[in-house]
């Protein structure tokens, strides 16, 4: 009767299109027209937007928790920076002995004066336990604590303010050099990702397209899932929650399933953004960040997929130009952005884009 | 083996031949202990005539009695009127039954098996009890379909649900139930555009799709025009005798019409039964008259 497809016809066609101009557009126009040319893109744009897809990606995630289970999360960026993390500890040790120190360990590890390598560095050599544990860890993070929050049935804002508290917590726990995480420096000066130099524009091609691929294979995922029926009775957990539970459906289960997805989609993102940004520190844990994602959220619209991503572009965008342009008046606009859509654009930009083409058509329909 | 093993087993043995002695002369009263019947786990029970039973069941919410010394029962098929002034502690009692409250004291059984207050709210819709609450609650971003969709009864576990696809004999079902509800011109409709009335009976067409054994519906009519009213009270006494449903509401000329002249009205006040009878026993009674109707 009502046959959700994954996609239209037409949103197929930009599908492929965003595909062709990732995997073959871009790493053309970057490294194949020379520099100069009107058409070439230059490294800056590459590693900017790059960057941006990073965060598209946990735009996504947060849409799939807020938008559509109405769970707000101001504590998403922990896990984007856990996988980041896990990253750069396998980054660090590929440095092997080029650091500054000439020494096998990573150089805060000599500065510190420590002699072995701490206990939770013993993966950190190879590449297939970094890519387990990108997923592994900020997955298990959510489940543990996504268990507690919601077998303890903790709704609304107190979860929100839970989420800023962990992600907080977690950044002085970084901050610490006897964590092992390179206190408030964290990890940078990578060299190499699987034997390869990292700062060559070919890698920056690879990670770029690597960043695309998987943005838009989240974006197939996150569609298959809100178009099932387990996406409908997300919503319907937004919307009335013990009229699912009366309906026989049990939420926790539910809950906790999309929050582990949507946290090791963020891990997955932090582990693509670090070796684009060339580091890592407590500083992406800090609670603004993952409130910042909540804003790509809200300013793209809620509960559309789409909505978040181009929300992710938009703000980030606006950063970019912003804190080079003016950089006293940034969080003053992110304030004015974040208060603006909330009070005029209650759907976001596609909510805007959408009541604009419904008025067109009913105009040319009269 | 020894001798006075041996003699010592055989008189366990005689002992035993006596217990053996056949069905109906045992000495519990002519009755034989019924081998025939086996109970299955989670499944409901009412050979004993009841398939709701509540006995001595006591809530207090910060010192005051919500339920005091409550007892109730409900057979079968049985479609059961429940009146009281507001503060009763009727919709109290719904959310002990479904599981949203656990009471202080006493014991709430589902036929004569299934102990309700061991289980959860989904646990217990699983098994058959279905609830509509007093202000319609329907999910609002989501079509009449895909309401009726979700109430499907079938394997709510998530991994099922991200597989999940109607089969021929459910969209059956919910075109049956679409056409029962009357909603069958707007099932693409969202829920949150229907009228309040239409909503109620989206919200009751939902508990039908769970195919629950025991229906609670708490103020049903409440917000209907009275043709709407007329077609709840026939769609319920069309219901009665297939489910057991429990109808609490103000409404007495819907409750006259449901309960017609033999059907059984409980009337509660602070938290246990006032009285119980027939809408017209009720209604002359006197306590009655004094808490609830009014002279």
């Amino acid at each position: 009767m009502i046959n959700k497809t994954l996609l239209s016809n037409k949103s197929w066609g930009v599908f492929f299109a965003a595909l062709i101009i990732l995997g073959v557009a871009a790493p053309v126009l970057n490294l194949l027209v020379p520099e100069g040319n009107l058409f070439h893109m230059s490294d800056f744009a590459v590693s900017l937007i790059g960057k941006i897809m990073c965060y598209a990606i946990c735009a996504l995630a947060m849409d799939l928790i807020w938008g559509y289970t109405g769970i707000l999360s101001l504590g998403h960026g922990v896990f984007f920076a856990l996988g980041g993390y896990m990253m750069g500890m396998y980054l660090m040790r590929q440095i092997g002995t080029d650091g500054n120190y000439k020494s096998n360990l990573p150089d805060f590890m000599v500065f510190l004066d420590w002699k072995t390598l701490p206990w939770h560095w013993v993966f950190s050599d190879s590449f297939v336990a970094t890519l387990i544990l990108i997923v592994a860890v900020p997955g298990l993070i959510a489940f543990v604590f996504g268990f507690f929050a919601f077998r303890s049935r903790i709704k609304g804002v107190y979860f929100s303010i839970i989420t800023q508290a962990m992600t907080f917590a977690a950044m002085l726990l970084f901050f610490r050099n006897e964590t092992g995480f390179g206190g408030n420096n964290g990890f940078t000066d990578f060299k190499r990702i699987a034997g390869i130099p990292i700062a060559t524009p070919s890698m920056r091609m690879t990670l770029f397209v690597l960043t695309g691929l998987t943005l838009l294979g989240f974006f197939l995922f996150a569609r298959w899932l809100v178009t099932s029926k387990y996406g409908r009775v997300l919503q319907a957990i937004r919307d009335a929650e013990t009229r699912v539970m009366f309906s026989g459906y049990n939420p926790i289960g539910y809950k906790l399933s999309i929050w582990v997805i949507s946290a090791v989609m963020c891990g997955i993102a932090g582990a693509l953004y670090v070796p684009q940004v060339g580091i890592i520190n407590p500083g992406e844990m800090s609670p603004a960040n993952s409130i910042e994602m909540a804003v790509w959220a809200a300013v793209g619209g809620r509960a559309t997929l789409i909505g978040p991503i181009v929300g992710a572009f938009i703000v980030n965008g606006a950063k970019s130009w912003l804190t080079v342009a003016a950089p006293e008046f940034w969080l003053y606009f992110l304030g004015a952005l974040f208060i603006g859509v909330t009070l005029f654009l209650p759907h976001g930009v596609v909510g805007l884009v959408k009541k604009i083409q419904t008025k067109m058509v009913n105009r040319s329909g009269t | 083996m020894t001798s006075d093993l041996m003699a010592g087993g055989s008189v366990v043995a005689k002992a035993h031949t006596k217990l053996d002695a056949p069905q109906g002369q045992t000495e519990s009263g002519g009755r034989g202990a019924e081998f025939s019947r086996m109970h299955k786990l989670g499944e409901v029970d009412t050979a004993h005539g009841r398939i709701l039973y509540l006995e001595d069941v006591c809530v207090s919410f910060d010192g005051f009695k919500a339920i005091n010394n409550l007892s109730l029962d409900i057979a079968p098929g049985e479609l059961r009127c429940i009146i009281g002034p507001n503060g009763a502690g009727k919709t109290t009692m719904m959310d002990i039954i479904t599981g949203k409250t656990r009471p202080d004291s006493g014991t709430v059984f589902f036929g004569s098996t299934i102990d309700l207050l061991r289980y959860k709210e989904a646990e217990i819709a699983q098994m058959g009890i279905g609830r509509k609450f007093q202000k319609p609650t329907v999910f609002e971003q989501l079509t009449v379909f895909e309401n009726l969709e979700l109430a499907l009864k079938t394997d709510k576990s998530v991994k099922s649900s991200m597989l999940f696809k109607l089969n021929s004999l459910q969209s059956d079902r919910l075109a049956e139930i679409l056409h029962i509800i009357h909603l069958s011109q707007g099932a693409t409709r969202l829920a949150g555009n229907l009228s309040h009335g239409q909503k109620q009976w989206l919200e009751i067409g939902m508990l039908l799709m769970q195919d629950p054994k025991l229906l609670l519906l708490d103020e049903p009519v409440a917000g209907m025009t009275d043709e709407e009213t007329a077609r709840t009270a026939e769609l319920f006494l069309s219901l009665k005798g297939k489910h057991s449903l429990m109808v609490v509401e103000h409404d007495m000329s819907f409750i006259k019409a449901i309960s017609g002249d033999t059907g059984i009205v409980t009337v509660l006040c602070d938290g246990s039964v006032l009285a119980q009878g027939s809408l017209d026993q009720v209604q002359s009674d006197e306590r009655v008259i004094e808490v609830y109707l009014g002279r």
